[in-house]
């Protein structure tokens, strides 16, 4: 069992929903993104999504876009983020780690060597965003080969066709976005969504995350009633963007702690 | 010889172009496809969009001889398709037009673009004043400075223009932003992409829409001269007055075909435009994989060119696919070439060119010097240089 399903496993076994947070690795300082990730899981996260910086990130809002840019003033690049991730697994074995990215770093690097230093640092998914899964099934294969799950998204306007053959390549969860726009637009359409993951649910037995429009802890509330996990990522970072180098691990925890209260109560 | 196909059902031309987009964009991708196979063959479509190019645009636009120039180049005979005397002054309102009478058919009232030079963002915003569409364009917020007469004629055809903060402030980062706006509003919105770029079916439908270009100059050249030219030469930003004056020669032999890229200070300062002289690698950007100016880590580089309509650090895919089966050349003209060509058309022939043109001129000499004076090489001057008079002014160190 891969860790990712471990972890939901064990979660389903204890009636709980899964809270994952997502940062941008060097965001805002590079030093900053493994005791973050440490900080998280101690305040609550089942999973990180870890996202790698990029120069172009189309399909992300403008907090996330700050993010990016902040982490690329130190040169922050799929390289350093692997980097990081194996040094966050030297004392964490146990939480699944997601990158969330573009296809353009990756090639950048050769899918065959990011996938063998994925597989070293210990990444457990990886989700690039604008590989749809017509233009990836050689990098799904050498990520299912090197038993790295892969993380699809499923949108508001997937038709239920197109569901299933998502739903066939994916492994891990699969990632329903809430909302129709980039990562933190708007919020979300609760009624909407529950009615989304219910078709959903009916194609696939596997975990559902729910992300891009969970915005405080009462919308995570909601959202974790209906899914089996809940993805928090631009509030995430905004609560990074507005701390400082003190203020940065207590404002973020403040958070999460806040978040887990609110899907515990489910 | 066999004839050229492409691109496949998904949009790749060989190795390059497909459909690389989040899947919150894949179904409106999809109903896009769908609607155009359905209408780029259905006659009343192509009755509306060649009234239009008619009468409304000025089509077909005339080649002209260039004789002084030849003379004073010494050479190949010049003679140029004049897109710029185009209605708005570019050749981006081909394309502009077609892609408007689809969002019209598919019902969207609203139209959102993305510009470099402002010229595509005043294409699309006057199509859209004509079809009664609401209509915002992005453009890079440098762009907005270099290019500010444009950007009020946005103003006066009722667009809104939104000016781009993000990123490096340029063309790529008004494309980001566009595409951002298109995934938010999509059941609303129709996003006329301004090139060959971008995911299936944009890069094939813009060069359909522009290959209005080629189709009539093979006519004229016909009648001009009685024959075909011996070398086409286009500049290629995102590359689409390149692939609209080409598409229609691909299978016609003996005519060479020549893209100019920008060189901006020099291929070998690395401040330039240039992916595809400069041996760019191949990656993934606005959609398609393609040639891409980018560093190390995969990220997209910031480009340079004194023209803000070839300032992008990709190319079009089937430029990219045309230069690997070596039917296409590509080279690449300085900042400083482009405007002594700039230059000496504007005295030699009363005609003031585009900036982005002034490259396809500058190569064209160069070429013209090597040939004999019964060969010919057809130029596209995909648009005249109004726009560009406030830059060619503050090089010079005037204040108008
Ligand atoms: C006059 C003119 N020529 C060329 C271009 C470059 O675009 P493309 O390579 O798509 O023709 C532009 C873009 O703004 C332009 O305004």
């Amino acid at each position: 069992m891969s860790r990712i399903q471990s972890v939901f496993a064990e979660l389903k076994a204890q009636g709980k929903k899964a809270l994952i947070p997502y940062i941008t690795a060097g965001d805002p300082h590079p030093d900053q993104t493994v005791p973050l990730m440490h900080a998280l899981v101690a305040s609550g996260a089942d999973m990180i999504e870890l996202g790698v910086p990029f120069s172009d990130p189309m399909a992300d809002g403008p907090v996330i876009q700050r993010a990016s840019e902040r982490a690329l003033v130190h040169k922050i690049g799929l390289r350093k983020v692997l980097e990081m991730v194996k040094t966050f697994r030297e004392t964490n074995q146990k939480t699944p780690v997601v990158l969330m990215g573009y296809a353009n770093p990756v090639e950048a690097m050769g899918t065959t060597r990011f996938v063998a230093l994925a597989k070293d640092a210990g990444v457990d998914g990886v989700l690039t965003v604008d590989y749809p899964p017509e233009e990836c099934e050689s990098f799904n294969q050498q990520l299912a080969q090197a038993d790295i799950d892969s993380i699809f998204l499923l949108s508001p306007t997937t038709e239920p066709s197109r569901t299933e053959l998502i739903v066939k390549q994916a492994t891990g969860f699969l990632y329903y976005v809430s909302l129709k726009g980039v990562t933190g637009a708007a919020n979300l359409d609760i009624v909407e969504v529950k009615k989304r993951v219910a078709e959903i649910r009916k194609t696939t037995d596997m975990p559902i995350g729910v992300g891009f429009g969970v915005k405080d802890a009462a919308t995570a509330h909601e959202v974790a009633a209906i899914a089996d996990a809940v993805v928090v990522g631009s509030r995430m970072v905004l609560a990074i963007e507005q701390s400082n180098a003190n203020t940065l691990i207590p404002n973020v925890q403040a958070l999460m702690k806040e978040l887990r209260t609110a899907i515990d109560a489910v | 010889m066999q004839v050229y196909d492409m691109p496949d059902e998904r949009g790749h031309f060989g190795r390059f172009g497909g459909t690389f987009v989040a899947e919150t964009l894949v179904e409106a991708l999809e109903e896009l496809r769908v609607m155009y196979e359905k209408y780029r063959h259905d006659p009343e479509f192509l009755a509306e969009f060649a009234y239009d190019l008619k009468h409304f645009v000025g089509r077909p636009s005339p080649i002209y001889h260039a004789k002084r120039l030849s003379e004073k180049v010494g050479g190949a005979q010049i003679y140029l398709k004049r897109e710029d005397l185009n209605h708005t002054g570019a050749h981006k309102i081909n394309n502009t037009i077609g892609q408007a009478l689809l969002a019209k058919r598919m019902g969207k009232p609203r139209v959102i673009a993305e510009t470099g030079a402002g010229q595509h963002g005043v294409a699309t915003a006057t199509i859209a004043a004509r079809l009664g569409l609401e209509c915002v364009v992005y453009m890079g917020a440098e762009d907005v400075k270099r290019q500010a007469p444009n950007v009020f004629r946005m103003k006066l055809l009722g667009a809104t223009v939104v000016p781009v903060e993000s990123g490096s402030k340029t063309l790529k980062d008004a494309l980001n932003e566009a595409m951002r706006d298109w995934v938010t509003n999509i059941s609303n919105t129709f996003y006329i992409i301004g090139t060959v770029a971008g995911p299936h079916p944009y890069p094939m439908m813009v060069r359909d829409f522009q290959a209005v270009i080629g189709i009539e100059a093979k006519e004229q050249m016909q009648e001009m001269i009685g024959r075909q030219p011996d070398a086409v030469v286009a500049c290629v930003g995102g590359g689409s007055n390149a692939m609209g004056i080409f598409y229609p020669y691909i299978d016609v032999e003996g005519v060479r075909l020549f893209g100019v890229e920008a060189a901006g200070h020099g291929l070998e300062t690395g401040q330039h435009a240039a992916p595809l002289t400069a041996n760019s690698p191949v990656g993934v950007l606005h959609g398609n994989r393609t040639y891409l100016m980018q560093d190390e880590d995969g990220n997209i580089v910031e480009t340079h060119s004194i023209s803000a309509g070839l300032d992008y650090p990709g190319v079009g895919p089937e430029h990219a696919w045309l230069k690997d089966i070596k039917r296409a050349e590509y080279v690449a003209i300085t900042d400083d070439e482009a405007m002594n060509a700039f230059h000496q058309l504007c005295r030699t022939e009363g005609i003031i060119p585009a900036m982005e043109s002034s490259h396809a001129l500058a190569y064209a000499e160069k070429l013209a010097r090597t040939m004999s004076p019964d060969q010919v090489v057809l130029v596209n001057l995909s648009g005249r240089g109004d726009k560009d008079i406030n830059t060619v002014a503050r090089l010079a160190n005037i204040t108008l």
